[in-house]
């Protein structure tokens, strides 16, 4: 009841300073797995069957008509609101929209409209935003049981305002642990997709020299006091110094606070575009491609201070007017060319020209090494097998790529095993279902193993496939794997390739090694095995949450993997895929060149 | 001033006179103006200035005018135009609070931008060449790019969809062409005393353009005389409408803001424009009706009607009319001067809140769907709570109806599947035969004609909503297609949504003046509105491609024609020879290399003396210069003869 008042009071309060006012309920049920979603668009609005009225949020959300403008295009405005129970935060966030928003129903410069929408963030931050673009997008005009829910009638009343230019989320929350207020910028949205750098620029500039907030963007708390680290910025220090004083106009030196403020921030903007989990309501913008960011403030007060409240008011609406305004006189769309770029402090940032070189120099290597495994491979074939087929010089790769194909098509299926383990009937814990996955999915490793002949590592069949041909198609798969990752997603292909290059390339049969007994030979071996046993896509997780700060250990472990996969899923990530896909069967792979009877 | 007035008239009168005479025609050309002003339910006031011109018919040739503006009436007889509109248009007319179902509204609410239509009277084949001239005449004579809709791909042929039924009409619309004063300026010049005199002295510039919409019409029609010999008359229109908002000092907020003449424009009539037959002011006030008795014949109650508890006006109207929803205050301005100039003010004493009368359904259109690739334009009607009390309903089989038509036209790079169209009315989807009862449809060619949609709807007269989804794919542009402008997107013309069984008209209880504005109003006009322009974002080439494109093929260029080079001219043998030759003398070599690197290190040029002579050097640099050149040449005709290809 308390959550009815509030909406009734925020739409009375929008419509009296002269906004166009109207709510839309939505369900607070969102995303579900199904294998084939990850590369569509944002679905229409699929209705479901069972409608219940027990639990819905209203969206309320206001326009603003620019008196001399044509509609074509708007500018949004989201704060998420609780509307139940709502701290003292929010509701600053709500005033300096609020504010604002009064400022701009006066004003006689709009030449967009302005969209103020107050989300209802009972159900999570992202959901609603997702609910209210959608109707906005692609509105079902069939019938709907959602609409008939509640005393608040919403039928017809959704009102749009012409193509979106861009999107600003505000949110307050915290106080600010340093002096002056602090603004924290979020971008990364579903995939790594990023807003367009400009828009980036335009509040970081607004902020840092008219309003006098501290901007950060995320970064990796942990980074900062690593010893190795800061080894390598007094190193990069030193470097610069020395190519100063030797030619004056080469100023490439950093100081090391510098150097480690920006790994620390790169890390972070490299993991989260990675992950391709939108990092805040943002990301639902991206979907429709509009830019859009979080800008998260903390104030440097206690919420309850009004003296200070005032100026913070102020400062809060100016940087918004100030946004509203660059977005707003721009006649043309932002520039087509700053979508692909890393972050490594609000204001600097590494472009797709310089960053492309370190995972093109790193993949590189990879055709190399398979070509001349694969000229080797067939000397060592030739040599041992005298037979009259030996004359298909060129089909000698097809064992191998036998092998490969099938554990690629083996890794397949165990990506697409969650959605049939979640059609299994009855209530399981995280942990149970993983426990689930994975005995199925090495009872299905087992299989292939045995009845695709020659794929077994374990079998002694001396004329199996040669495991240098082997390791080349490998090696191939692994790259043309990475290569297609990079387009889709460019930081999880950089990440992976990290792992997976060292692995495809340094890996070896273990017995002739073991047998040598060279320091060399036992060096390598040793290496391929703690490469692989990082690469495990489960170790990988845990180490991942160890340097996070988060120990974990046992059956919990699996039901965490479980959760955040799962996670991974829902938010259509294309990482999950490719762990499925690419990094798993190569893993695999590696695993079968190791144990190779060689 | 008013003495050279007095001069002027006997003047005018001797010369109407002797025009009369030496054309032996029955009446004289005839130019009135009005202004009528409406106080508006979200305390704006709309501003209407009315002018029309008349030519009457007369013989074809020889022809002068004396009021009539010559370049209207030599565009009308050279391009044969039967019938014209031309509307600029500024701001978006809103339809819930200012009205949609009167003939003011349904006249000049128009869409954003330029927008013409013209009917021919020329032979079928002709009809598109005449449409050309047109658009770069008017091009000419309003500052204005009209001449863009020359393009077969900006204007469409509509056949019924559009309200005039004609195979000779051409509509097309410009949404992104900005309105200023240099439009405005050429419109003023066709009135026979431009802004100097009369009611349009009030338009002064600031104020006109502060509004929130503003509108400038031309609309003009040939009059067919009927005799042999004569040629046809013209009927010239021009309205500006404005919307304004009345500066307030009041801080209540339901309370409807005082304004006067001067306060709007911040200028005041002095006078009426000597040439015009008749200079009226019109004070439209609506919803007040329920309060009054019928007669008004007694001096007392006539003035309760401008002077009473509600609101009083600064001047005693010369009539009061009453029409079906309100009342029409008329003043004459003929009587103002200098010293008492026409100052016009409205002083409202209660809050007062009334709506106006909105049109059956009310319409929106916006797109669906995201990405670059395909999207869905949809229309969703609406009704209106009006709707209930309006008339014009239709019975068909025992059924109530409410016919709409909608009229649309798509750009070529908008590649619409008509066969997706689809229709849903109160949330059930239907299918086509159910409600549609016409539709005609031209599909687009790519880069040569637009498309076009006409379709008729029959919608129960219960119809809460309507909502119709037609899907399209977006098209590549080639790159000499884009724009030079800024990259904004791409529009779609607004759509026309009129209703055929609906006419707005005022309804006069007296009988009329001789009056054209209130003449034309009492004409039933077709209950038109026009929708939002759309903006579609397509793919945009980076255009600074072809520069990195350039760049990177010329680098490739150079390294791989520079080692083939390289390794043709090389004898190896000799250099071996050579090298062998050396060997024993050699000694600073590795010193001289030291040398070298820290000064380049260092960024300064060596020192040392340079042993080479300067004419071979000269020589070398010269083969260089020529490889450059021929490489560069290269480069340009690749990509000339890459980029022209069609």
């Amino acid at each position: 009841m308390k959550a009815r008042v509030f909406q009734k009071l925020i739409g009375k309060y929008m419509s009296e300073m002269g906004a166009e006012v109207y709510y839309q309920k939505f369900h607070p049920e969102g995303n579900q797995f199904h294998p084939l979603h990850f590369f569509s668009g944002p679905d229409s609005y699929t209705l479901l069957d069972n409608v219940s009225c027990a639990s819905y949020g209203v969206n309320v959300a206001g326009i603003i008509r620019a008196p001399r403008g044509d509609g074509k295009e708007s500018i949004v405005l989201v704060t998420p609101y609780d509307f139940i129970n709502g701290g003292d935060y929010e509701a600053l966030s709500l005033g300096i929209t609020g504010t604002l928003f009064s400022l701009l129903a006066r004003v006689t410069w709009l030449s967009k409209d302005i969209i103020w929408l107050v989300a209802d963030s009972r159900y999570g931050d992202y959901r609603p935003v997702a609910a209210w673009l959608t109707e906005y997008h692609s509105p079902s005009f069939k019938d709907s049981d959602l609409l008939k829910c509640g005393e608040l009638n919403t039928a017809d009343k959704f009102r749009r305002a012409g193509t979106m230019a861009a999107a600003l989320v505000l949110k307050v929350d915290g106080r600010s642990e340093r002096f002056e207020d602090t603004l924290s910028i979020y971008a990364e949205a579903s995939n790594g997709q990023m807003p367009n750098l400009d828009l980036i620029n335009v509040v970081n500039y607004l902020a840092v020299h008219r309003q006098g907030f501290y901007v950060k963007v995320e970064k990796v708390v942990s980074l900062l006091s690593s010893s190795w680290l800061k080894i390598i910025g007094e190193i990069f220090e030193a470097v610069g110094k020395l190519a100063h004083t030797l030619n004056p106009d080469w100023n490439f030196g950093i100081p090391t606070a510098d150097y480690l403020e920006g790994s620390a921030t790169l890390a972070s903007s490299l993991y989260s575009q990675a992950l391709g989990i939108p990092t805040g309501p943002h990301g639902a913008f991206r979907d429709y491609q509009v830019d859009a960011i979080t800008l998260k403030v903390s104030p440097r007060f206690p919420p309850d201070s009004k003296t200070r409240q005032h100026d913070f008011f102020l400062r809060g609406a100016k940087l918004l007017e100030g946004t509203i305004r660059s977005v707003n006189n721009l006649l043309e769309k932002f520039h087509q060319s700053f979508f692909l770029y890393l972050l490594t402090s609000p204001s600097k940032f590494i472009s797709v020209g310089v960053y492309m070189i370190a995972f093109a120099l790193l993949v590189a290597s990879l055709p190399m090494v398979a070509a001349s495994l694969y000229i080797d491979g067939c000397k060592a074939l030739n040599n041992s097998t005298l037979n009259p087929a030996g004359n298909f010089k060129s089909w000698k790769w097809l064992d191998a790529a036998k092998q490969v194909f099938a554990l690629h098509l083996f890794g397949l299926i165990v990506t697409l095993l969650p959605y049939f383990i979640c059609q299994v009937p009855g209530q399981h814990s995280p942990s149970n279902r993983s426990i689930m996955w994975g005995t199925t999915s090495s009872s299905l490793l087992l299989i292939t193993f045995a009845t695709i002949p020659g794929c077994s590592p374990f079998s002694s069949r001396r004329h199996g496939t040669n495991w240098a041909v082997l390791k080349s198609v490998t090696i191939s798969a692994a790259f043309i794997g990475l290569c297609l990752m990079s387009i889709i997603n460019f930081a999880t292909a950089e990440i992976g390739a990290l792992l997976l290059v060292p692995t495809c390339l340094i890996v070896q049969p273990i017995k002739p090694a073991l047998r040598s007994r060279r320091i060399k030979s036992l060096l390598g071996a040793f290496c391929s095995m703690v490469l692989l046993t990082i690469g495990f896509p489960v170790m990988l997780f845990a180490i991942s949450k160890g340097l996070f700060g988060e120990g974990l250990v046992g059956l919990s472990l699996g039901g965490e993997f479980w959760t955040w996969l799962e996670s991974l899923w829902a938010w259509k990530s294309a990482t999950y895929l490719y762990i499925g896909m690419v990094h798993l069967p190569c893993w695999l792979l590696c695993l079968c060149i190791l144990f190779h009877p060689s | 001033m008013a003495s050279l007035v007095r001069s002027w008239i006997p003047l005018l009168i001797l010369q109407s006179f002797l025009v009369a005479v030496a054309f032996g025609s029955k009446e004289a050309e005839q130019f009135s103006e009005a202004l009528l002003l409406k106080p508006l339910p979200d305390r704006k006031v709309l501003a209407h200035f009315h002018f029309e011109n008349r030519a009457p018919p007369s013989n074809s040739h020889g022809r002068h005018h004396h009021l009539f503006p010559k370049a209207i009436s030599q565009l009308v007889q050279k391009f044969r135009v039967k019938e014209m509109e031309l509307s600029f248009t500024q701001g978006r007319w809103n339809h819930e609070h200012w009205g949609g179902f009167d003939p003011l509204s349904s006249m000049n609410a128009k869409p954003v931008g330029v927008e013409l239509w013209a009917v021919f009277d020329v032979p079928q084949s002709q009809v598109d060449t005449s449409w050309k001239n047109l658009t770069h005449a008017l091009s000419g004579l309003f500052c204005a790019s009209i001449n863009f809709l020359e393009s077969s791909t900006s204007y469409a042929a509509p056949t019924w969809g559009f309200g005039t039924n004609s195979d000779k009409l051409r509509y097309g619309s410009l949404p992104r062409e900005a309105v200023c004063t240099e439009n405005l300026t050429p419109w003023l010049k066709l009135l026979p005393c431009r802004d100097k005199d009369g009611i349009s002295a009030l338009m002064n510039r600031p104020s006109v353009y502060r509004g929130f919409y503003h509108s400038q019409r031309l609309h003009l029609s040939t009059v067919e005389s009927g005799q042999e010999g004569l040629g046809s008359g013209i009927v010239l229109e021009q309205t500006l409408t404005v919307v304004l908002q009345p500066e307030t000092t009041s801080v209540e907020t339901n309370m409807q803001p005082s304004w006067s003449l001067s306060s709007l424009f911040g200028r005041k009539v002095v006078g009426s424009c000597v040439l015009a037959k008749s200079s009226n002011v019109y004070l439209q006030l609506e919803g007040r009706l329920g309060h009054e008795s019928k007669n008004v014949d007694t001096e007392i109650e006539a003035h309760k009607l401008w002077k009473n508890a509600d609101f009083d006006l600064s001047l005693k109207p010369d009539r009061v009319l009453r029409e079906s929803s309100g009342l029409l205050f008329i003043f004459d301005i003929d009587k103002s001067s200098d010293s008492e100039p026409f100052d016009l003010g409205l002083n409202w004493k209660l809050p007062s809140k009334w709506s106006c009368q909105q049109a059956p359904l009310q319409a929106s259109r916006f797109l669906m769907g995201s990405g670059n690739e395909r999207g869905a334009i949809a229309i969703l009607l609406k009704a209106t709570e009006s709707q209930e009390k309006l008339p014009g309903r239709e019975l068909t089989d025992g059924r109530c109806t409410i016919k709409a038509n909608i009229f649309q036209i798509f750009p070529w790079y908008i590649k619409v599947y008509y066969h997706t169209l689809q229709i849903f009315v109160d949330q059930q989807q239907k299918t086509d035969s159910e409600v549609l009862k016409k539709i005609n449809v031209s599909p687009s060619t790519d880069k040569v004609s637009s498309g076009m949609l006409e379709m008729m709807l029959e919608l129960p007269c219960e119809v809460k909503s309507a909502a119709i989804s037609i899907e399209y794919d977006k098209g590549f542009l080639h790159i000499d297609e884009y724009p030079p402008d800024a990259n904004q997107g791409f529009d779609i013309p607004s759509a026309l949504i009129s209703f055929p069984s609906h006419h707005a008209s005022l309804d006069f209880q007296e009988e009329l003046s001789k009056s054209p504005l209130l003449s034309s109003f009492k004409e039933k006009s077709l209950v038109r509105s026009y929708t939002e322009v759309l903006l579609v974002p397509l793919t945009t080439p980076d255009f600074s491609m072809p520069y990195n494109v350039i760049t990177i093929t010329c680098t490739i260029f150079a390294l791989y024609f520079g080692s083939l080079l390289n390794v043709l001219r090389r004898r190896i043998g000799e250099e071996e020879r050579f090298l062998k030759s050396q060997a024993g003398k050699k000694t600073g070599g590795v010193k001289q290399l030291l040398l070298r690197l820290t000064a380049k290190i260092r960024g300064r040029p060596i020192e040392a003396p340079s042993s080479e002579s300067p004419a071979a050097e000269s020589s070398f640099l010269s083969t260089k210069l020529i490889f450059k050149i021929i490489l560069i040449a290269g480069a340009a005709a690749a990509w000339q003869y890459f980029s022209t290809d069609k």
